[in-house]
C-alpha cells in the first residue's frame, strides 16, 4: 500500500512538473508574432504523417535511418508496456496484462525485449559515433559541451532504461521458476533469458533485483521526461507540430511582408490609406519576439543532428555560418528571455539580442539562401527563414549592410538594375551579335 | 537562320496585337555580355518554333528579387508593385524567364501582390517544345557522346522543384549524361544566391563556386550545362580558375538547344 502512495506521488509530481516545464515552453512559443499556419489541413496532416511519423526524410542517411528506427519504434511500442507498469504501480497488481492476453502476452513482451535490445545496440552504436569516431556532422563551433553532453546523456539514459527493463524480466522468469507467490508464471522471454545465468538464486535477492529495476525503470521514465524540455530530445514530441505546420509553399517563397505593402502601397498611389501599424513594430526581427510563432516552435523542436549544416554550402567552404547554430541560438535566447519574463515580469527587458549577442551579422550575410538545410532537415524546421528576418531587421531597420549591397540597392533604385547601367540600354542585347 | 525579330510589347500593343507569350530577360540576361548572347538564344528558339512572343525591352525593370534575399522589402516590393501595374496594363497571361531568380519570384511572390500570370522558366519552355515535336536536337552540330553534366540552380531545383526540364532539353542530344555528386535536390549553390552574386563572400577556407568547380572538374564532363546566368558566372569563373576553359565548355540549356538545331 505504502508503495502504491508513493508510486502516486511520483507519477503525480512528475506529471505536474512536466506540465509546468511545457506550459512554459508554449508561453515562450506565444511571444513569437501570429502567422497563419492553419490552411490547407489535409496536406498538413499528410506531411506530419509522411515526415515524422513515418521518417520519410531519414533515409538519405541509411545507417542513421536504420539505428534511428529502432530507438524510434522502441520508445513508441515500449510505451505500451509502461502502461501496463503504470496501472500494476497504481493498484498493486503485478503483470496485470498477463492473464486477460494470455498466449499473446509472452509473444508481445518478447516482442518488447528484442526492441528493447535494438534500442540499446542502435544506442551504443550512436555514442561510437559522436565520441570514438567523431563524425564530422557531430561537431562544429556551436556543438560545445552542454550539447554534446545532452546527446551523450540521452543516448547513456536509455541504455540504462532498456537494461532495467531486460534485468528486470530475468529476475521475475527466474522468480516465476521458483514459485515464488506474487510472480505469476508467463514463462520466459527471448532477450532476457539470457542474463537469467548472471543472476543470483536466492528469491529474496531477486525480488529486490526485480523491485529494484522496476522502480529504476520507471522513475527513469519520469526523470527523463521531465529532461526533455531542457534537452534536444524534446524533438520527439515536437516533431509532430513542427511538422504539421511546415512550410507548404514553394521553398523559393519568401513571405511578402503585409506591413511593407501597407507603405509601398501608400507611397505610390497617394489616396490609399494605410493601416495604422501596431506600436513597437519592427521591420525583421532582432531578438526572439520579432520572429514568427513557428521560428520559435522551429528553434525547440531542432534535434542538433547537423544534417542542414553538413549541407550548407556557406559552412562547408569554412564560413561561420552554420543553420544549426542559428536553431540552437534561437531556442537559448528564447530560454533566456523566458526565464527573465519567470523572474522579472513579462516586461523583462535585458541589453541583449539574438541579433549580435548571439548569431553575428557575419553569419547572417554568408547565406546563399540556397535552401539545402531546409531541405536537409528530417522535420522541414526552416532555419533560412530565421536569417532572411534578421537580415530584413539589419537593413530596413538599421540600414547596416556591407557597403557592396548598398551600392546593390542603390542601382536597383535608381536604374532598375542591381548594377550601375542606363535602364536605357536595357534592350541593347537585342541588337549586339 | 532567317534574321531575328524582337518585338516589344509596347509595338505589339500600337498594332493592336497580344503575344502568346511574354520573354522576361531579366538583369542578367539584358546587361550581362556573356548571359546576352543566352537572351539572344532563347528569341532564336521562340522564333524558330514559331511561337508569337514580346519582350518589355527598357519596359523591363529588375523583378526586385536580390532585394528581397538581401532583406530589402520596400525595395523589392516598390520593383514587384511597379512591374505588376505593367504587367497588368499589358494583359500579360504567360511569362517565360530566362532566369531562375526571375522565375521564383514572378511565379511564386508576385501573385501575392496583384501579379498572377503562368511563369515558366525557358528550360521548361524547351521541354514543352520537345514533348509537343516542335524542337528535336538536328539540323545543327551533333553533342552525340558527348560527356555532358548538369549543374542544378539553386531557385529552379529546390526551390520549384523543377528537375526534369533541364535534363529534358539535355536527353535528346544523345550524348553521355553525366550526374554530378550533389545533384537535384542535393545539388550544391554555385555561391552566388541569395545576393551574394553583388558582394564579397565573408571570409572562409574556399569560395563555393570552387567546391563546385572541383565536384564538376572530378566528374570529367566536356560541357557543364546551366539554366541561370548567375550560375553562369560562378560556374565559368571556377573552371577559368583551374585553367580548364579549353577542355570545359560551360553552357546554357538554351545556348546547347541552338546549337544542337543550328539555329
Amino acid at each position: 500500500m505504502l508503495a502504491q502512495l508513493i508510486f502516486l506521488a511520483l507519477s503525480a509530481f512528475a506529471i505536474y512538473l512536466f506540465g509546468k516545464n511545457v506550459g512554459k515552453i508554449g508561453r515562450n512559443i506565444h511571444l513569437g508574432l501570429p502567422e497563419n499556419r492553419s490552411d490547407r489541413k489535409s496536406e498538413r496532416l499528410k506531411t506530419m504523417l509522411w515526415v515524422a511519423f513515418g521518417q520519410s526524410k531519414m533515409q538519405t542517411r541509411p545507417v542513421a535511418a536504420i539505428l534511428h528506427l529502432c530507438l524510434y519504434l522502441g520508445f513508441v511500442i515500449i510505451n505500451i508496456e509502461v502502461l501496463e507498469i503504470v496501472i500494476d504501480g497504481l493498484f498493486g497488481t503485478h503483470r496485470i496484462f498477463a492473464e486477460p492476453l494470455g498466449q499473446a502476452y509472452g509473444v508481445l513482451i518478447g516482442a518488447f525485449e528484442v526492441l528493447a535490445l535494438l534500442v540499446l545496440v542502435a544506442c551504443v552504436i550512436f555514442l561510437i559515433r559522436r565520441n570514438v569516431l567523431k563524425l564530422r556532422r557531430f561537431s562544429g563551433t556551436e556543438m560545445t559541451e552542454w550539447p554534446k553532453s545532452d546527446a551523450n546523456y540521452i543516448l547513456i539514459i536509455e541504455i540504462l532504461l532498456m537494461s532495467a527493463f531486460l534485468t528486470m524480466n530475468a529476475a521475475d522468469s527466474k522468480l516465476q521458476q521458483l514459485g515464488v507467490a506474487h510472480y505469476i508464471p508467463v514463462g520466459t522471454f527471448p532477450v532476457s533469458a539470457w542474463l537469467m545465468g548472471i543472476l543470483p538464486d536466492s528469491s529474496t535477492s531477486l525480488v529486490w533485483i526485480e523491485r529494484g529495476c522496476w522502480w529504476f525503470h520507471i522513475i527513469g521514465i519520469f526523470a527523463f521526461l521531465n529532461y526533455l524540455p531542457y534537452s534536444k530530445h524534446l524533438h520527439i514530441l515536437l516533431a509532430f507540430p513542427a511538422t504539421y505546420y511546415s512550410k507548404l509553399s514553394p521553398k523559393g517563397q519568401f513571405n511578402n511582408m503585409d506591413s511593407v505593402s501597407n507603405e509601398v502601397k501608400a507611397m505610390l498611389d497617394t489616396s490609399y490609406t494605410p493601416t495604422p501599424v501596431a506600436a513597437g513594430s519592427t521591420f525583421g526581427a532582432k531578438d526572439v519576439q520579432g520572429l514568427s510563432w513557428k521560428n520559435l516552435l522551429d528553434s525547440y523542436s531542432c534535434t542538433e543532428c547537423g544534417r542542414c549544416t553538413s549541407v550548407c554550402p556557406a559552412n562547408l567552404t569554412g564560413k561561420l555560418l552554420s543553420p544549426r547554430k542559428i536553431m540552437m541560438d534561437t531556442r537559448d535566447r528564447l530560454t533566456e528571455v523566458g526565464k527573465g519574463i519567470d523572474a522579472h515580469g513579462v516586461d523583462f527587458k535585458d541589453d541583449k539580442s539574438l541579433l549580435d549577442t548571439y548569431v553575428s551579422r557575419e553569419e547572417i550575410w554568408a547565406c546563399t539562401t540556397c535552401n539545402a538545410c531546409t531541405d536537409a532537415c528530417p522535420i522541414n524546421l526552416d532555419p533560412l527563414n530565421i536569417i532572411v528576418e534578421l537580415r530584413r531587421f539589419a537593413v530596413m531597420e538599421e540600414a547596416q549592410a556591407a557597403a557592396s549591397v548598398n551600392s546593390m540597392f542603390g542601382n536597383l533604385e535608381n536604374n532598375g538594375a542591381p548594377w550601375k547601367y542606363a535602364p536605357s540600354d536595357r534592350f541593347n542585347w537585342a541588337t549586339k551579335e | 537562320m532567317s534574321e531575328l525579330i524582337i518585338p516589344t510589347m509596347a509595338e505589339l500593343l500600337a498594332k493592336g496585337e497580344e503575344p502568346e507569350i511574354l520573354f522576361w530577360v531579366g538583369c542578367a540576361g539584358s546587361f550581362d555580355e556573356r548571359a546576352q548572347k543566352i537572351t539572344r538564344d532563347i528569341c532564336k528558339i521562340l522564333q524558330h518554333v514559331g511561337i508569337k512572343f514580346a519582350v518589355l525591352g527598357t519596359e523591363e525593370s529588375c523583378t526586385g528579387d536580390p532585394a528581397k534575399r538581401a532583406g530589402n522589402e520596400f525595395l523589392f516590393q516598390m520593383q514587384a508593385m511597379t512591374n505588376i501595374e505593367l504587367l497588368n496594363a499589358y494583359n500579360v497571361k504567360k511569362i517565360v524567364t530566362g532566369c531562375p531568380h526571375c522565375f521564383n519570384t514572378l511565379r511564386n511572390e508576385y501573385p501575392g501582390l496583384g501579379g498572377t500570370y503562368e511563369v515558366i522558366h525557358h528550360s521548361q519552355l524547351i521541354q514543352e517544345l520537345i514533348n509537343d515535336g516542335k524542337l528535336r536536337a538536328e539540323g545543327g552540330e551533333s553533342f552525340k557522346g558527348k560527356k555532358i553534366t548538369f549543374h542544378d540552380p539553386c531557385y529552379l531545383g529546390r526551390a520549384n522543384n523543377v528537375y526534369e526540364a533541364p535534363r529534358k532539353a539535355l536527353e535528346v542530344l544523345d550524348a553521355d549524361l553525366v550526374e554530378l555528386k550533389r545533384c537535384k535536390s542535393n545539388g550544391l549553390c554555385c555561391g552566388a544566391g541569395g545576393a551574394q552574386m553583388f558582394k564579397e563572400p565573408e571570409a572562409g577556407n574556399k569560395d563555393i563556386n570552387i567546391e563546385r568547380t572541383e565536384e564538376i572538374l572530378a566528374a570529367k564532363p566536356q560541357i557543364v550545362a546551366a539554366g541561370c546566368p548567375f550560375c553562369m558566372t560562378m560556374l565559368s569563373d571556377g573552371i577559368k580558375n583551374f585553367d580548364k576553359e579549353k577542355e570545359v565548355e560551360v553552357l546554357d540549356i538554351a545556348e546547347i538547344t541552338v546549337r544542337a538545331n543550328g539555329l
